[in-house]
C-alpha cells in the first residue's frame, strides 16, 4: 500500500469537511455584520434546491444550535430562553436558537444572520412553532411545504399510483408558491436552467451520500457512523445543490472506496458492530462515543443519517428533462422518507441488520425530540419480538446537560457489553 | 344504527341529567362504547384535536373521541419514554386494557408525539391505524383540494372496516346530524358568555364532552333536553370575574382542577375539546359534493389551536379575539405537562397580553393529577387581586 496515498486518503473527507464548514460560518459571519438576511431552514427538506436558484444564503437552525452543545456552551443559550419564559421541557434547539436571535445572532462559531424567509417542511411538527418565532419576532414570510407521510406502516405509494400522484400535485403546487414568494422576495426571476444546474448537484450528492452508507457494510467498518458520520451529514444539508458540495461527495466515495479496497478501517479495534437509532448526545459528543469504542464497539448504521439528511439516504436522482414535476416527487419520496425513519427505524435495521452485520442497537431517546424518541420503546419491542438482535436504551438529551448523567450511562453501556460479550462467547462455544 | 348507549337520561332533572354525563365522561370503562359494541356496532377511535366524524357517522361507525382518560397507564407506560405527555399514555392505556375495542383508530399530524401514535398502535393491533394528514400549510391554494382527497381516502378505509359503501346522500345525511350538533354546541357556549352564573365550567364540559363518546344523534337529543332548562335554572349571578380557558386543545385538565378554577371565576369562553367546535359554522354543500364541502369548511371557516399554523390565524391575535368577544376580564393561560406545542403558545401568549396589561394567570395541568389547594389558592389571590385593585 502506498502511504503517501494512504495518508492523503483516510481522513479526507472530514477534514475537508470541516474546512468548507468553516468557511460557510466566516462567510455566515461577515453576512450578519453586513446586515444581511438568511433563508432559514430546516434538515428534513430544506427545498434548498429552490432557494439556491434563487442564490439565497441559508442558515439551519438545527446545525448552529447543536454546536452550542457540542462547544459546551448549550446551557448557556438555554439559560437565556428559559429566562425569558420558555419550559424547561420544549425542544432545546428552538431554546438556544431563539437565545441566538436575543443576542444578535452571537454564536460560538461567529454570527449568525437574521431571517429574511423561513422554509420548512412538517417533518418535524417544531419546525412549524420554530418558524413561527421568527414570523413574530422579524415579520419575515414563513413558508411550509406539507408533505403528506405514510399513513399506516406498509402504504407507501410511488410513482404511477393515484394517491402518490395527487400529494405530488399538492407539493407542486406549494414548490410554485414558494417559486412566486421567492420572487417577491429577492426581486429575481426564477431560472429553470439554473435550477437544473442545482439539481444536478444534488443528484451527484444524493447518490454519493447513498454509497457512502452502503461501503459501511465493509468490515472493519469505514467510518464511525455516529461521529464521522455526522461531519458527512452536515456537508449533505449545508452544501446542497452546490459544486463543493457535489465535489466533495465525489472525492468521499473515491476515500471510501479506497479504505474498503485496503481493507482499512476507523481507529476502532472492531469487535461489535452497532446500530444506533435516534440523535447524538451533543453535550458530550465524543465522550458518548468513547464509551462505546472502549468496548470495541462502533456505530457503522445511523438511523440519524437517514432522517437528518432529509431521505436522501435514498439516493434519489432528479430527472433533469422535468425539473419542477422531478422536484416535487423527489420532495415527497425523501422528505417522506426521513418521516418513517423516524417512525419504523426498526424495519430498516430489520432488513439490512445482515449486510451490515449488526449486534447490537442503541437506542437514544431523548427530551428535546418527541418525533423521535415518542415511540422509541415501543419500536425496540417490536425490534426484539421480531428478531434476537440485544438492544439498548438510554434516554438523555441532544443539548441539555441537565439531563444528561454519563455515570448512569457508562454502566448501562457497560452492561450492554458485558451482555454482547457473553453472548459471542455462548455462540463461539456453541451453547 | 339505531342505538341509545347513555343511562335513561330522559325526564330526569338538569342536575341528574348533568351527573349522568359526568358519570359517562369520568366512566373509565368507557360502558357507552361497549353497549354500542354489543349491539353489533363498529367503533373508529380518533386522537385529539379535529377528525371529520361525519364520514364515520356516514358509514355507520361510532366516532369515539379520545381525549385521555383517569386510568393508570399500567401497560402503556412501556410503551413510551419519560418526557412525554400523559394523554398519550391513557389512550393507548385505554385499548391494551381492553377498556376499548375498537376496529379503527386515526390520529392527526398535531404534535411530534400525537404522529408517532399511529405507529405504536399499528405495532400492537391488526386493525387499521392511520394518520389522517390534515393539512399543515392551509394558505396553499391547493390545501382544498388536497384535504378533499385525503378525506375521499380515508373514506376507503372505514369503507373497508365498516363493510359498506358511503353514498353522498349518507355524508349529507351525517353533516346535518353534525350540524345541528355544533349549532347547539354554540348555543351552550353563548349562554356561557352572555350569562355564565346558569352553567359552571366543569358542567358545561361534561355536556359537551360526553358527545364524544355516544351517537350524535343522542347527544343532540341531550342538548336539545338541557339547554332550554340551563337558561330556565334559578341561580343567582355572583361576584366573580369572567375568564377565558386558554390550553385544553388536547389533553384534558381534570374535571376537580376545573371546578376549582369555576369557584372563583366565570370561564365565559375555552378551548377544551375545541376540535368539536373547531368549525365555526354550518358545512354548507356547495355543489361540489360533501367532502369538498368538508373540506372547504374546516380550511377556511375554522377556528384556531396551537397545533394548526395558518397566516390567517396568528394565535395571539385569536386569543385576543377569543377575549374580546367573550367580554372577560383576564385569562388563565395553561398547559399539559410536557405538551411542547402548548408550552410554546404560553409564552406567545403573555407577549400578547403584557403589551396592554390584560391580567393572566400561568399554569400546567395533567390529566391525572389529583391536588389542586395549591392551583386554587394561587388563583384566589389572582382573582383578589384583580377585584380590589
Amino acid at each position: 500500500m502506498n502511504d503517501t496515498l494512504k495518508k492523503e486518503m483516510v481522513g479526507r473527507g472530514t477534514r475537508e469537511g470541516a474546512a468548507l464548514f468553516r468557511d460557510w460560518f466566516q462567510d455566515l459571519t461577515e453576512k450578519a455584520k453586513n446586515g444581511e438576511t438568511a433563508a432559514y431552514v430546516f434538515v428534513m427538506g430544506s427545498i434548498a434546491e429552490i432557494l439556491r436558484t434563487f442564490d439565497l444564503p441559508m442558515v439551519f437552525p438545527e446545525i448552529h444550535s447543536l454546536q452550542t452543545a457540542v462547544r459546551h456552551v448549550a446551557d448557556d443559550y438555554l439559560n437565556v430562553a428559559e429566562d425569558y419564559g420558555y419550559s424547561p421541557d420544549i425542544c432545546g434547539y428552538v431554546k438556544a436558537d431563539f437565545a441566538m436571535q436575543m443576542q444578535n445572532g452571537k454564536h460560538p462559531m461567529g454570527q449568525i444572520p437574521k431571517p429574511g424567509i423561513a422554509v420548512l417542511t412538517n417533518a418535524c411538527n417544531t419546525y412549524l412553532k420554530w418558524a413561527e418565532i421568527w414570523e413574530r419576532i422579524y415579520e419575515v414570510p414563513m413558508v411550509s411545504i406539507d408533505v403528506p407521510a405514510t399513513r399506516e406502516a406498509g402504504t407507501r405509494t410511488w410513482p404511477g399510483d393515484d394517491q402518490f400522484e395527487r400529494e405530488k400535485k399538492y407539493i407542486k403546487a406549494q414548490l410554485m408558491e414558494l417559486i412566486e414568494i421567492c420572487e417577491d422576495h429577492t426581486g429575481k426571476k426564477f431560472d429553470i436552467d439554473r435550477l437544473r444546474e442545482v439539481l444536478g448537484h444534488v443528484n451527484t450528492m444524493s447518490s454519493g451520500w447513498k454509497r457512502v452508507l452502503e461501503l459501511n457494510q465493509s468490515r472493519p467498518s469505514l467510518f464511525n457512523a455516529l461521529t464521522d458520520g455526522t461531519v458527512y451529514l452536515g456537508m449533505s444539508n449545508v452544501f446542497r445543490g452546490t459544486p463543493e458540495g457535489a465535489e466533495f461527495f465525489t472525492r468521499l466515495v473515491e476515500e471510501m472506496e479506497y479504505m474498503s479496497a485496503n481493507g482499512i478501517g476507523t481507529l476502532t479495534d472492531e469487535k461489535y458492530r452497532l446500530s444506533f437509532i435516534g440523535v447524538p448526545c451533543y453535550p458530550i459528543f465524543r465522550r458518548f462515543n468513547e464509551m462505546f469504542t472502549e468496548w470495541g464497539g462502533s456505530f457503522v448504521m445511523s438511523s440519524y443519517l437517514w432522517f437528518a439528511s432529509g431521505g436522501s439516504n435514498l439516493g434519489f436522482q432528479y430527472d433533469l428533462t422535468d425539473p419542477l414535476d422531478s422536484l416535487s416527487e423527489g420532495v415527497l419520496i425523501s422528505v417522506r422518507d426521513a418521516m418513517d425513519s423516524m417512525f419504523h427505524p426498526e424495519l430498516t435495521v430489520l432488513n439490512n441488520s445482515k449486510e451490515y452485520n449488526i449486534d447490537g442497537v442503541v437506542y437514544h431517546p431523548i427530551k428535546s425530540c418527541r418525533t423521535t424518541s415518542a415511540g422509541m420503546a415501543d419500536n425496540r419491542r417490536a425490534l426484539m419480538e421480531n428478531s434476537d438482535l440485544p438492544s439498548l436504551f438510554i434516554e438523555s438529551d441532544m443539548m441539555d446537560s441537565r439531563v444528561v448523567t454519563e455515570a448512569q450511562m457508562k454502566n448501562r453501556i457497560d452492561a450492554f457489553f458485558e451482555g454482547l460479550a457473553s453472548r459471542k462467547a455462548k455462540a463461539t462455544i456453541g451453547v | 344504527m339505531n342505538v341509545k348507549v347513555m343511562e335513561k337520561w330522559k325526564n330526569k332533572s338538569l342536575d341528574d341529567i348533568l351527573w349522568l354525563c359526568q358519570e359517562t365522561v369520568e366512566d373509565t370503562e368507557v360502558m357507552t362504547v361497549k353497549r354500542w359494541r354489543e349491539a353489533g356496532g363498529k367503533v373508529l377511535g380518533h386522537f385529539q384535536v379535529y377528525f371529520p366524524e361525519e364520514i364515520a357517522h356516514a358509514a355507520g361507525m361510532l366516532p369515539m373521541k379520545m381525549f385521555g382518560a383517569p386510568v393508570e397507564p399500567r401497560i402503556a407506560d412501556s410503551r413510551f419514554g419519560s418526557y412525554l405527555c400523559s394523554i398519550m399514555k391513557t389512550c393507548l392505556e385505554q385499548v391494551l386494557s381492553e377498556r376499548v375495542v375498537l376496529d379503527m383508530f386515526v390520529t392527526h399530524p398535531i404534535c411530534d408525539a400525537a404522529r408517532n401514535l399511529a405507529p405504536i398502535w399499528g405495532r400492537n393491533f391488526d386493525y387499521p391505524c392511520q394518520i389522517l394528514y390534515l393539512p399543515q400549510n392551509p394558505n396553499s391554494s391547493y390545501s382544498v383540494q388536497y384535504l378533499k382527497e385525503e378525506y375521499e381516502r380515508i373514506q376507503g378505509v372505514i369503507e373497508k372496516v365498516a363493510g359498506c359503501k358511503i353514498s353522498d346522500n349518507d355524508l349529507s345525511n351525517s353533516i346535518t346530524v353534525y350540524n345541528k350538533n355544533r349549532t347547539l354546541l354554540r348555543e351552550l357556549y353563548d349562554i356561557k358568555r352572555k350569562e355564565p352564573w346558569l352553567i359552571t365550567i366543569n358542567e358545561a364540559y361534561v355536556l359537551m364532552a360526553v358527545g364524544g363518546l355516544i351517537p350524535k344523534e343522542e347527544h343532540n337529543e341531550i342538548l336539545g333536553t338541557a339547554l332550554p332548562m340551563i337558561k330556565n335554572r334559578n341561580t343567582r349571578k355572583q361576584d366573580r370575574i369572567r375568564v377565558v380557558f386558554e390550553g385544553g386543545f388536547c389533553e384534558q385538565p381534570p374535571l376537580d382542577m376545573l371546578r376549582a378554577i369555576g369557584r372563583s371565576c366565570y370561564v365565559v369562553d375555552d378551548d377544551l375539546l375545541i376540535g368539536m367546535r373547531y368549525l365555526l359554522g354550518d358545512i354548507i354543500e356547495n355543489g361540489k359534493g360533501p367532502l369538498h364541502a368538508m373540506a372547504e369548511s374546516y380550511i377556511n371557516n375554522s377556528t384556531y389551536s396551537p397545533v394548526q399554523h395558518d397566516l390567517r390565524k396568528p394565535k395571539e391575535k385569536m386569543l385576543r379575539e377569543r377575549f374580546t368577544k367573550a367580554d372577560a376580564e383576564a385569562v388563565i393561560i395553561t398547559a399539559a405537562k410536557m405538551c411542547e406545542p402548548g408550552l410554546e403558545e404560553q409564552v406567545t401568549y403573555t407577549q400578547e397580553l403584557d403589551k396592554d396589561d390584560t391580567p393572566y394567570f400561568v399554569s400546567e395541568f395533567e390529566e391525572n393529577m389529583t391536588s389542586f389547594d395549591h392551583i386554587e389558592i394561587q388563583l384566589e389571590t389572582f382573582v383578589e387581586n384583580i377585584m380590589f385593585d
